[in-house]
C-alpha cells in the first residue's frame, strides 16, 4: 500500500487520529501527513468528516428510515434531475441510484415516526417523477459507516502472557 | 521426588522457579482499568472463515481423532505454505502437527535430548524453552544476546556463552520478546558455528509471518542445515488463533517420527476441530493476515515513536509483536511495578526472559491503537 493509500486507510478509521499520530503510525513527519490530506480534500477524494453516533444513545433517539423509490424519466427529466431535489432535503441522509427493483435508495431521519410519514407522503411523493415509495423503519443499528455499536465483550485476554 | 508427600513433585519439576511474569499478573488481576502491553497473544479475532471453518467441523460431527501426524489434507497445505520460505518438506513424511508449537518444542526437548545434554538457548527468549529443557533432564545454557547487536544471536555471543560444547540450541527469530530478526547473513554465522561443532538446531519461527522488513529467512534452507534443524511454526501468531491450540513441526523423517513417538502417547493428535480451521486459514485467510500485518506494522511504528519523543532508547523491532526497549529505571522490576501501581499500564520486565533481558522491558503493540495511545500517554505522564 503506498503512503496515500495509507494515509486513507487510517482517515476511514478514525478522522480524528493527530497529524502526529498519523505521522508516527506511517513513519513520516507531520508536515507529510498535512500535505497529503490538504491534497486529499482538494481533490474532493475526502469529501468531509463527520462524528458516527450511536442513534440509541441520543436523547430523543431519532427515527431513521430507508425509503425506496420508483421515478419515471421524460425527455426532460434525468436521474440527476431528480436527484438534485431530493438531495436538496435535509430529512435525507443519504441518497443513492441503485440497480433492480427501485431507483434512488433515501437514508431518511427525523424526530418521529410521524415526521418521516409526513416527509415521505407530503414532500417526496408528490414529486411528479416518483411513481412509488416504499418505507422501511430502522428497527435497530448494529454497525453505521464501519463503526459496530454495543459490540464489544471489550478485551478478555489476560494482561499478561508469555 | 522431592519432599515430603507421595504426591511431593520431582525435583527436576521443583526446581523450575514460576514464570517472572506471575507476580505481576496477579497484581493486575485486582486492578480495575488496567492497559495492558503484556499480552503475548493478538488482539484480532480467528479470521472469519476460519472460525466458520471449526464450526462446520463440529455440526458435522467431525470430532474424531484423526492421524497421529495431524490430517493428510493440513499436510500438504502446511507443506506448500512453507515454500513461501523455501522450505521444501514432504507432506507425508516430513511434517507433524501439534497442539501448538510449544507442544512441538516440547516433544522435540524430550526427544532430543538425553539425560546431561546440554540445550544452548539465545536469551532473552519464550520463557518456556529453559523449562523445557529441565523437564527432559537436559542442562539448559543460556546463550544472551544484546542490544548492541540488536539482540540478533552472533557467533560471539556463542563462543562467549561456551556453546561450542552443546548439543542443541534453540531460538525465536522473529524474537518474542525483543521483536528481534535474523538477516540472512546473520544466520549464516551461526549456521555454521552450528555445523562446526555438529550442533542441532530447533528454530522456532511462529512469528515469521510478522516480518516488517526485509522477508523472513529460515536456518533451514542453508547449506547443511537442513539435516540438523527442526523448524517450528503454527497459526497462534499469524492467524490469531492461539486457543485453538495448533502448531506445526518440519524436520527429516527420522526427527519427526522421533517427535511422533512422543506425540503419539501423550497428545495423540492435534485437536480435530482446529485442523480443520487451520486448512481454511492456509486456504483462504492470506488477506487477513496481511491486513493484520499492516495494523501490526502502524502500532509498531507508532510504540518506536512515542518512545523515542520521551527520550527511552529501543532499538528498532523489525518483527513478531514487541518492542524492547531500555527501561528507565535501572531495575526493570521495579518500573514495572510501580508503573503498574501508578498508572495501571502492564509490561514485563526483561529478565522475565532470561539473561540479556536485563534492563529492558518487553511492550506488546497486539492491542488497539487507542489502548497504545492511552498507554503511552500514561507512561509518559508517570516518566514526568
Amino acid at each position: 500500500m503506498d503512503e496515500r493509500a495509507e494515509l486513507l486507510d487510517l482517515l476511514r478509521e478514525n478522522a480524528r487520529y493527530t497529524t502526529a499520530d498519523l505521522a508516527r503510525m506511517l513513519g513520516t513527519d507531520e508536515a507529510a501527513v498535512s500535505e497529503g490530506i490538504a491534497a486529499l480534500e482538494a481533490e474532493g477524494v475526502v469529501a468531509g468528516y463527520r462524528a458516527v453516533l450511536d442513534p440509541a444513545k441520543l436523547d430523543p433517539e431519532p427515527v431513521q428510515a430507508h425509503v425506496e423509490c420508483n421515478v419515471t424519466l421524460d425527455r426532460e427529466t434525468s436521474y440527476d434531475d431528480i436527484a438534485e431535489r431530493l438531495a436538496g432535503f435535509p430529512e435525507v441522509e443519504s441518497l443513492r441510484l441503485m440497480s433492480g427493483d427501485y431507483d434512488f435508495a433515501l437514508e431518511v431521519e427525523a424526530d418521529s415516526m410521524g415526521e418521516v410519514s409526513r416527509f415521505v407522503s407530503e414532500k417526496v411523493a408528490p414529486l411528479p417523477e416518483i411513481t412509488q415509495t416504499v418505507t422501511h423503519y430502522v428497527m435497530e443499528t448494529y454497525k453505521r459507516a464501519g463503526h459496530r455499536f454495543e459490540d464489544g465483550d471489550g478485551d478478555d485476554r489476560l494482561a499478561y502472557s508469555p | 521426588m522431592s519432599g515430603d508427600g507421595p504426591l511431593a513433585p520431582s525435583e527436576r519439576v521443583a526446581s523450575v522457579p514460576e514464570s517472572g511474569i506471575r507476580k505481576f499478573f496477579e497484581v493486575a488481576a485486582e486492578m480495575d482499568d488496567v492497559v495492558s502491553l503484556g499480552v503475548g497473544e493478538p488482539d484480532f479475532a480467528t479470521p472469519y472463515r476460519a472460525r466458520e471453518a471449526a464450526i462446520d467441523s463440529l455440526q458435522r460431527g467431525k470430532t474424531s481423532y484423526t492421524a497421529n501426524k495431524g490430517m493428510a489434507a493440513l499436510r500438504e497445505r502446511i507443506a506448500d505454505h512453507v515454500t513461501r520460505y523455501d522450505l521444501d518438506y514432504d507432506p507425508d513424511a516430513e511434517v507433524l502437527v501439534t497442539a501448538g508449537a510449544s507442544e512441538a518444542i516440547d516433544l522435540a526437548f524430550r526427544a532430543l535430548v538425553d539425560p546431561g545434554d546440554t540445550v544452548a538457548i539465545a536469551q532473552p527468549s519464550y520463557v518456556s524453552y529453559e523449562p523445557g529443557v529441565r523437564f527432559a533432564d537436559g542442562e539448559p545454557l543460556p546463550v544472551p544476546t544484546c542490544a548492541e547487536d540488536e539482540f540478533a544471536l552472533t557467533r560471539e555471543a556463542l563462543e562467549a556463552a561456551g556453546a561450542s560444547e552443546a548439543d542443541l540450541l534453540v531460538y525465536c527469530y522473529p524474537n518474542n520478546p525483543t521483536g528481534a530478526t535474523m538477516s540472512e547473513e546473520a544466520l549464516r554465522e551461526v549456521a555454521a558455528f552450528c555445523r562446526e561443532h555438529d550442533i542441532g538446531v530447533l528454530a522456532d519461527e511462529i512469528y515469521a509471518a510478522l516480518t516488517y522488513e526485509g522477508e523472513h529467512t529460515s536456518i533451514a534452507t542453508l547449506p547443511g542445515m537442513r539435516e540438523r534443524t527442526v523448524v517450528f511454526n503454527g497459526f497462534s501468531k499469524a492467524y490469531a488463533m492461539t486457543g485453538l491450540r495448533l502448531g506445526y513441526a518440519l524436520a527429516p523423517p527420522a526427527v519427526v517420527d522421533s517427535l511422533n513417538r512422543v506425540h503419539q502417547y501423550t497428545m495423540l493428535s492435534a485437536p480435530t476441530t482446529a485442523q480443520h480451521a487451520a486448512i481454511e486459514a492456509l486456504d483462504n485467510c492470506e488477506s487477513d493476515v496481511a491486513e493484520m500485518r499492516t495494523q501490526y506494522d502502524r502500532r509498531r511504528n507508532f510504540v518506536l515513536a512515542r518512545l523515542d519523543e520521551m527520550g527511552i532508547d529501543c532499538f528498532e523491532a523489525t518483527g513478531a509483536f514487541y518492542v524492547f526497549p531500555e527501561s528507565p529505571w535501572p531495575d526493570a522490576g521495579e518500573f514495572a511495578e510501580a508503573l503498574l501501581e501508578a498508572e495501571q499500564v502492564a509490561v514485563v520486565p526483561g529478565d522475565a526472559f532470561g539473561e540479556g533481558g536485563e534492563g529492558h522491558l518487553r511492550m506488546s503493540y497486539a492491542s488497539s491503537m487507542a489502548d497504545l495511545r492511552t498507554a503511552m500517554d500514561r507512561l509518559e505522564r508517570f516518566l514526568d
